[in-house]
């Protein structure tokens, strides 16, 4: 594939609102996550919540539209001079030629969750006023991000899942190649909702401690959100220095459980494969693989395992999970800004939280950050229905 | 945009396959609104099958019957599943689950939940590993998914099936966004004419201001307005008769989607 560049990038987690708390809170090796007293939920978990204090309620013309979700991506969307960049942007090539490709897994399903509580007692009927288009349906994301930035160019919501917010870049890419758009929008919102927390509950996939990727005590998963954005453009052939670019994509399906990952991770192996191929390049270009790493004991060791298996312990490995928590449907975008981050900042970030490494896993796996400047990142995400999207992340040369 | 079209599936109220509903899109025979019963394919293995919902099964045998007049291998067929709500069934019940005391959520409930549940079953029953994407553009599903899998066409030279579906809510969520009927739509695409190929597509957006193309039928045009998956309809009836035809879908509040459809 051509190049993409990310002219600009941003990321709100439990970790901080904005790249520089981000950049700061990787490199100490702090943690966003805390014992969950999130809305009702009586669970013994750990979840990175972003404070309710900082979202914002929607308001004005977009006030419809209010729920957690989009409170979240108003948050994201208003640091590191986002808007402006996407301003700037639209005077290049107009409103219409800029995409919108976001991704979710739950939208404002949370919004709905608690509108059940408040039924009529005899028809049954939802409050007055509940607005589906606007908070619970997947598009009301991807409708609130093209008002919020002034856009009506093509747009559509990803949702497969963990992999929502990674599968955008390839949507982009290819719509951008096919002429149907010059630029895109790309990013993903997943806020916390009980659907999520009882339900990854019920498949007895929640840690009851923070989670501990590639841990040999590891246990199970740490929920999160957050909400991510990152502006793409056709590469230009002198990029100014430090410029990190979207260098290939690959994407597969695993064909084998809803739930559970292939045991020996051959989907995930050939969505790196295609990764790699998609920009030209082979396994020893890769100095950093961020890991999709969530914690459970199935998925660490079939990704350690499809991992090993294409590169051996040549580049350096982490799950960045245990500072942010698995944000699920945002999860591709955050930790796509966390390996932007790290290729034009000069570090790999370490995995707070793992202490112990499984001696039965084999990857190089970084527990604490490093000073070591990649050139060449790979981002994996990994998600239900075996939904496989891999990114590979470069400097413009 | 330009894409050829090998194969067309089609399941809904009175529409039980491509090869019987064609003379209904045409006007040949009238159209009458049966309910339409969805059985598990026989192609997921019979512990999936069980799991499986209505949304599932929809989906699975629309894609079905367009792989039915295809020669294309579907285990390495690229995939693209689009819908506006997925599996509104399980939707409710688990927000029902969780605004009573026992808060018990069934693990099969949600993991059929996720928007990409067909996707994940479609892959299973086909042993396929190709690369699938699930989209969401409210009442414009289908033509955000016509979109994406033309690019997909295109810039990667693969054929793609792309299977749009959607179906009812249960009340109380009905009232907030009813949806007519249940019905499923997939055409199978490729980059190049082919010797499968009956028809090339020309597919460009456009800004708004023109009306989207109606069905005549009263009962198709109550489908197309009251399902995402009926916007296809007008579509559907261009692939079915022997003419070259120009028609638009709706495509987000300010657009449109413009196709030309020649029969080839």
């Amino acid at each position: 594939m051509k190049p993409l560049t990310l002219s600009a990038f941003t990321l709100t987690s439990s970790l901080g609102v904005g790249l520089r708390a981000h950049l700061d809170a990787l490199r100490a090796g702090h943690s966003g996550l805390t014992r969950c007293a999130f809305e009702s939920a009586q669970i013994d978990t750990w979840i990175g919540q972003v404070p309710d204090e900082r979202l914002a309620p929607v308001t004005g013309t977009g006030a419809g539209s209010d729920c957690r979700n989009n409170r979240l991506a108003q948050l994201a969307l208003a640091q590191d001079g986002f808007q402006g960049a996407v301003a700037r942007a639209r005077e290049r090539y107009a409103a219409q030629r800029i995409g919108v490709f976001i991704g979710t897994s739950t939208s404002g399903l949370l919004h709905t969750e608690l509108a059940y509580r408040h039924r009529d007692v005899r028809t049954g009927a939802l409050p007055e006023g509940f607005n589906y288009a606007e908070t619970h349906n997947c598009f009301s994301l991807g409708r609130f991000v093209q008002a919020q930035l002034g856009l009506n160019g093509p747009a559509v919501v990803v949702s497969t899942a963990c992999s929502s917010s990674a599968k955008v870049f390839g949507s982009a890419a290819r719509m951008i190649a096919a002429g149907l758009c010059d630029a895109a929008v790309v990013g993903g919102t997943d806020s916390l909702c009980l659907t999520t927390l009882y339900g990854f509950a019920s498949l007895e996939l929640l840690s009851k401690t923070p989670c501990r990727p590639f841990d040999s005590e590891r246990n199970g998963i740490s929920i999160g959100e957050g909400a991510g954005f990152a502006l793409l453009e056709l590469a230009r052939p002198q990029e100014p220095r430090g410029t990190v670019q979207l260098l290939g994509v690959g994407e597969s399906s695993d064909a084998h459980h809803m739930s559970a990952p292939h045991p020996e991770g051959a989907g995930a192996r050939a969505a790196m494969q295609q990764a790699l191929s998609s920009a030209g390049m082979t396994a020893c270009d890769v100095d950093y693989v961020n890991l999709h790493g969530t914690a459970t004991r199935s998925n660490d060791a079939a990704e350690d395992k499809a991992v090993y298996d294409l590169f051996g312990t040549n580049p350096a490995c982490s799950s960045t999970k245990g500072a942010t928590g698995h944000l699920l449907g945002a999860s591709g975008i955050a930790e796509a800004v966390i390996c932007a981050l790290a290729l034009r900042e000069q570090f790999m970030p370490g995995s707070p939280h793992t202490q112990l490494l499984d001696p039965n896993l084999r990857v190089r796996y970084l527990l604490n950050t490093g000073a070591q400047a990649p050139r060449r990142v790979m981002s994996n995400s990994f998600g239900f229905g075996g939904s496989n999207c891999v990114l590979l992340f470069g400097l413009a040369h | 945009m330009r894409v050829f079209v090998e194969s067309v599936g089609l399941l809904g109220p009175g529409l039980v396959g491509w090869p019987d509903s064609r003379p209904v899109l045409v006007g040949i025979v009238p159209y009458l609104a049966r309910e339409l019963v969805l059985v598990a394919p026989d192609v997921l293995p019979v512990v999936e099958r069980r799991r499986t919902g209505l949304p599932v099964k929809l989906a699975l045998n629309t894609g079905l019957d367009a792989l039915a007049r295809s020669g294309r291998r579907p285990d390495t067929l690229a995939s693209v599943f689009t819908s506006s709500g997925a599996d509104g069934t399980v939707n409710h019940q688990i927000c029902e689950t969780l605004a009573s005391a026992q808060r018990d959520v069934s693990p099969t409930r949600f993991h059929n939940s996720v928007h990409n549940a067909p996707a994940g079953y479609w892959s299973i029953a086909l042993r396929s590993r190709a690369r699938s994407t699930s989209l969401c553009c409210f009442d414009w599903s289908f033509a955000a998914g016509l979109l994406e899998a033309g690019a997909y066409c295109v810039s990667e030279g693969e054929p793609v099936l792309l299977i749009s579906y959607d179906l009812p809510y249960p009340e109380p969520m009905h009232a907030v966004r009813p949806i007519t009927g249940t019905l499923g739509a997939a055409l199978l695409l490729a980059p190049s004419a082919t010797t499968d190929s009956f028809a090339m597509l020309d597919v460009q957006t456009d800004r708004g201001g023109r009306a989207a193309t109606h069905m005549v039928d009263p009962g198709l045009e109550a489908l197309r307005v009251g399902n995402p998956t009926g916007r296809a309809l007008p579509l559907l009836q261009a692939l079915a008769g022997p003419n070259a035809t120009t028609l638009v879908l709706d495509y987000l509040h300010d657009s449109v989607v413009t196709l030309m459809v020649s029969p080839c």
